[in-house]
């Protein structure tokens, strides 16, 4: 599929608007992570605005794809998303973390729109090839989508899931990998080094598709490269950078999961206007 | 003699029963088929039917997946793996969701026999107790397996359903399987035994010998821990003198902690368990490692007598 320049400047514009949510959404619960929020909101905003078939209004439609986020934490940007595509209304999101709240602080069945907890590191995947198995069994033609932290591809479940995929042949099922390098202690490769990624994910018998995180234009055309590979599962391995869109944010490991101050959320908002 | 079976096999047949009835009903197991008897299942519904590989976690997580389009997933492994491998999973993407997941853990306990204490879940009943929503049902032999599969199938919600590996006698007049009612086998005033899984028989053998010796013993099977049959205890509670817990468990968390928490709250008698006490297992036949953890009918016989 051909997406036009003004598609694409759509998106981009969308993607402001759903971290201008993300940075106020945290800054008022006072708590929440803002760093993989922002890193993946490119990938996620193009796939909830121009890739999934979804509605909204009927948020259990059978034929609807999936998408299942397994880095939990960065379930601002998933109610974001969720409440701009109208499953809640957007005056919603300022209630995030708070008691009887829709908006878990770590995402569960209460908000409309998400098909399952998550918050556990390293479950979501093995979750997104049971639903992809579910597609296989009633020969449905639906997809699943699963977002996958890099941090969290340290769990063994993850390799569980991945050779699984693989060895079921689930072409249905697609993995981002908000690959950001850092996680909460620090860089990735200091932390628990998880290169080689892309011949890792292959030598299990996944399609990898490499791309920036942040240009729509490649995040729209991994998206089709996945749904048009047959006999495999993919992973889009998206180059991200960590609180994108923030510059003080920017590679700042503080952000992985503490809340911007009142005045940073200020400065924030004026960087995303 | 009473009828001998393998729980597993009616779990097996009982799937395939079910799954000629129901189209959504899917079966996973982790490279252990042959010894659950989900293998019984997998040749009849080979569509139906995924085999994980020694992988307990994801399989739990997929299950998880696969419910939340609708579809009634029985997953399959022993208890030790099921309960404990697994745990994460089973707590934070099947019960937190309650979803229609049914987890039947086969080998349970220290009948599992040579294998050893890596094997012998002792603890499994109660890592699945602390988790809300989780159902719990312990069969006491092979027909009522095949009622409480039948019950998780019917509904809603996570289940974890107990089984042994050894064959089991066939406990007669049981009467007709109330998910969450326990059934009295055997009335008495003297004394209660209450009982779960395998321990049934050795309750009933030990109520028998009892009555020769002059002491009336009730044995209740409690087959269903959640929902739990609070009432049967609190009558029992007050109509004998002294109540016997015996289970192939930790005394800690399973059977006793749930009959000691309704007495304890609401009509304190007497208690005595019968369970493993702060051990693992060890190799040996199911026979004697009965008699080495003190879960034989005699142990039962002697505890009622030193409580009544």
């Amino acid at each position: 599929m051909q997406y036009t320049d003004t598609q694409i400047k759509e998106l981009e514009t969308k993607a402001k608007t759903i971290r201008r949510f993300i940075v106020e959404m945290i800054a008022r619960a006072g708590s929440g992570h803002p760093g993989g929020s922002l890193s993946s909101t490119d990938l996620i905003t193009a796939l909830f605005f121009a890739v999934l078939r979804h509605k909204p209004e009927q948020p259990r439609w059978p034929e609807r794809d999936r998408f299942h986020m397994s880095k939990g934490h960065c379930c601002p940007l998933w109610y974001a998303v969720l409440a701009e595509s109208g499953y809640f209304p957007k005056e919603k999101l300022m209630t995030l973390r708070q008691l009887g709240s829709i908006l878990q602080g770590h995402p569960d069945r209460r908000t409309p729109g998400v098909e399952i907890a998550s918050g556990s590191l390293g479950q979501g995947l093995s979750v997104g090839l049971g639903m992809s198995l579910a597609a296989k069994i009633d020969k449905m033609d639906w997809r699943v989508y699963v977002l996958l932290g890099d941090g969290e591809t340290q769990e063994g479940n993850i390799w569980e899931a991945a050779m699984a995929a693989a060895h079921f042949k689930r072409d249905n099922l697609c993995a981002m990998l908000d690959y950001n390098g850092f996680q909460i202690d620090g860089k990735t490769c200091d932390v628990m080094n998880l290169e080689p990624v892309a011949s890792k994910w292959q030598s299990f018998g996944w399609h990898t598709i490499e791309i920036n995180g942040h240009n729509m234009k490649e995040i729209l055309s991994a998206y089709a490269e996945a749904a048009s590979t047959k006999g495999k599962p993919s992973i889009i391995i998206a180059r991200t950078i960590k609180g994108k869109g923030v510059s003080f944010m920017e590679n700042v490991c503080d952000f992985h999961g503490r809340a911007p101050t009142k005045d940073e959320m200020v400065m924030a908002l004026k960087e995303l206007e | 003699m009473p009828e001998m079976l393998y729980q597993r096999d009616i779990y097996g047949k009982t799937l395939v029963e079910l799954a000629k009835a129901n189209k959504d009903i899917v079966v996973l197991d982790a490279d252990l088929s042959s010894s659950t008897r989900t293998g019984i299942f997998a040749k009849e519904f080979p569509e139906m039917f995924f085999n994980f590989g020694v992988a307990e976690q994801n399989m739990m997580a997929s299950a998880a997946g696969l419910a939340t389009c609708g579809k009634t997933v029985f997953v399959s492994t022993f208890a030790i793996f099921a309960a404990g491998r697994a745990w994460d999973q089973v707590r934070n993407s099947i019960s937190y969701n309650n979803l229609d997941v049914k987890i039947v853990a086969t080998h349970a306990g220290i009948t599992v026999g040579p294998d050893g204490a890596s094997h012998q879940a002792l603890e499994d009943i109660a890592l699945m107790h602390v988790i809300p929503n989780m159902n719990i049902i312990v069969p006491c032999d092979g027909p009522q397996t095949g009622d409480a599969v039948r019950a998780a199938a019917n509904n809603k919600g996570p289940f974890y359903i107990r089984l042994g590996r050894p064959k089991v006698p066939t406990i007669e007049n049981k009467g007709e399987f109330k998910f969450g009612k326990a059934e009295v086998l055997r009335d008495g005033k003297d004394v209660t035994i209450i009982v779960c899984g395998i321990m049934v028989n050795e309750g009933l053998i030990a109520a028998a010998s009892l009555q020769a010796k002059g002491i009336s013993a009730r044995v209740i099977n409690m087959h269903s821990l959640r929902p739990l049959d609070e009432e049967v205890i609190v009558r029992a509670a007050n109509q004998t003198k002294g109540i016997i817990v015996c289970e192939e468990h930790s005394v800690i968390g399973g059977l006793a902690s749930c009959v000691a928490g309704v007495l304890g709250q609401r009509c304190p008698v007497k208690m005595a368990s019968l369970g493993i006490r702060n051990r693992y297992g060890q190799s040996g036949e199911p026979a004697e490692l009965l008699k080495e953890y003190n879960l034989t009918s005699q142990d039962i016989e002697k505890t009622a007598i030193s409580i009544v």
